[in-house]
């Protein structure tokens, strides 16, 4: 096993031009210089408030943009978006969506919603095609039956299932997962980073997991990166970072995690008996 | 004597399958200047119940209670020009979605002024000084620059800062926040239920707080109630709730939060399996 990260960034920004009717456009840098490197079978986590700039570097990583300046390294191999862009690099990244509702189409069939990815970057036939389909469906929990079936017939998390499943047809080694249960009811979530957990061990895939959700984050991540408008401010072990933030920002946004805490309750409850006793 | 008294209360909907419950004999009851937590996941019920209790369903929803009682009051019997009178005034609510809550067409304190309007005998003058006195209150710096900006001009935090403004414009007795941060960002979340927390101690205001996040609930609530599929599962004091959960649902939602995760994996809740051996 070569020790060559599977994502590597150096030095990645990302401006973006707010063009007025009247013309004279601002430019903002959505992303001030990202470094970051993901090594095979590991997960590195995204956290940030909105704005920071986590949804931008998730487009860069997936290849869906190219950065202002700076690389973006799949396998040590850079990478340029735009015409030089091989669909056998493409594959290997692939993204899953915070919202299951919104990310499959309506109108398609769940067989056909996982065939595409096929059908567009490999050069299957329709047989081999139905049975990787298949092959995933049973993967990923469901079954042979619901192939012909349409999204609107699938709860939340079984459509998230399914989003995942599409991202794994082409057989990615990096899959960037944009909040992918902060849609979800906390016994859905609970099966969907099991199962995120499971074929991240058997496929070895690499997860850029970008969440705002702390507790969800020190379950996941193996690597921590904390954004704030556009830089990174904090970037370290999850154990580390878990056991002693440093940068402000990173405290501040612990702090602001509601925790389950017996000891905190009780303090919470004492102070509130007190200041009602004081008036 | 409860502040709000709600016994055996159902609400069903007509739905081309037959009618549907979407709350099933709950009994709810929310003490003077107490935080009252309801709990559940999506489907529970939650909100449902509290949008029956304030009249704020459609009318393809059947509401059935025993009793509905608000201060005393019958909210069963009472006329709806009666009970308008309490929704707003006595009782107010706040959403999930501060800037879809906001009218986009018009001033926050146009909107402010407009509950002040319906609701007091405040003159116009009065209005005003009170509105930027509201918005003062919750934590809207240059609340009289704010008064002419548009929702759309406020960040989302800054909207249901708003929001909070418009429904404590009254004084109210109780204040039902709906997941009133969820669409908020985790500092900002803090921020406004501090200022919740704040508002209701300062005015002893009871406060229904409907959430779905455990944290949410540990950090806010005296008195919890845990919902599923529109029943009561589990009523207890927020300490007792998360030292002893008493029922297997609770104890089982508790134990899928990723921060009680023992080892490396998180347990299956299989909710509807236990549903059916309950």
């Amino acid at each position: 096993m070569s020790d060559t990260p599977v994502l590597e960034t150096r030095a990645v920004t990302r401006d973006y031009t707010t063009s007025s009717f009247f013309g004279g456009g601002k430019v903002v840098r959505a992303l001030k210089g990202i470094d970051l490197k993901v090594a095979r079978g590991k997960t590195l986590a995204v956290v940030g408030e909105s704005g920071c700039g986590k949804s931008t570097l998730a487009r860069i990583i997936t290849l869906i943009d190219a950065p202002t300046s700076g690389e973006v390294l799949i396998n040590g191999e850079q990478v340029r978006v735009g015409a030089g862009l091989t669909a056998a690099l493409r594959r290997k990244v692939q993204i899953v969506f915070q919202n299951p509702y919104g990310s499959l189409n309506p109108r398609q069939k769940i067989g056909d919603v996982l065939a595409e990815p096929l059908k567009l970057s490999t050069g299957f036939g329709a047989a081999e095609r139905r049975e990787r389909v298949m092959a995933m469906l049973k993967r990923i929990g469901l079954g042979e039956e619901h192939y012909n079936r349409y999204p609107h017939m699938f709860s939340g998390g079984q459509r998230q299932r399914i989003a995942i499943a599409r991202a794994l047809m082409v057989n990615p080694e990096l899959l960037v997962l944009d909040e992918p249960v902060s849609a979800l009811d906390l016994s859905v979530q609970a099966q969907i980073l099991n199962l995120l957990q499971d074929l991240q061990e058997e496929f070895e895939l690499s997860y850029v997991f970008i969440s705002h959700d702390l507790s969800v984050v020190r379950h996941v991540a193996d690597d921590v990166m904390v954004m704030q408008w556009g830089d990174v401010v904090e970037y370290r072990s999850r154990d580390d970072i878990f056991a002693a933030p440093e940068h402000p920002y990173t405290r501040t946004l612990f702090d602001a995690t509601p925790r389950i805490d017996p000891a905190r309750i009780r303090a919470r409850i004492e102070a509130k008996a007190a200041r009602i006793a004081g008036g | 004597m409860p502040l709000l008294e709600v016994r055996n209360l159902t609400v069903a909907f007509d739905t081309a399958r037959g009618p549907f419950r979407a709350v099933e004999h709950l009994d709810i009851s929310v003490n003077a200047g107490e935080v009252l937590a309801i709990v559940g996941e999506s489907g529970s019920g939650k909100s449902v119940a509290m949008l029956a209790t304030m009249g704020l369903l459609p009318d393809t929803a059947r509401v059935t209670a025993d009793v509905m009682r608000f201060d005393g009051r019958d909210l069963l019997t009472m006329s709806a020009h009666d009970r308008r009178a309490i929704s707003g005034r006595e009782v107010a609510m706040i959403f999930q979605e501060p800037v879809a809550s906001l009218n986009p067409c018009f001033t926050v304190g146009f909107q402010i002024i407009e509950t002040l309007r319906r609701h007091t005998p405040l003159n116009a003058r009065q209005r005003h000084a009170r509105a930027i006195e509201l918005l003062e209150a919750v934590g809207i710096p240059e609340p009289q620059a704010r008064m002419t900006s548009f929702p759309h001009q406020m960040s989302g935090g800054q909207c249901q800062r708003v929001m909070i403004a418009i429904a404590m414009a009254c004084n109210p007795r109780l204040l039902i926040a709906d997941e009133p941060t969820t669409a908020l960002d985790v500092t900002i979340q803090k921020q406004i239920l501090d200022l919740l927390l704040d508002l209701q101690v300062r005015h002893q205001m009871a406060m229904v707080l409907i959430t779905h996040d455990m944290g949410v609930v540990a950090e806010t609530a005296d008195r919890v109630v845990v919902q599923y599929q529109g029943h009561k599962m589990e009523e207890a004091d927020v300490l007792s709730l998360f030292e002893h959960p008493q029922n297997p649902y609770t104890r089982a939602l508790l134990s899928a939060l990723p921060e009680n995760a023992t080892g490396g994996r998180l347990p299956h809740v299989d909710v509807a399996a236990w549903m059916a051996e309950a």
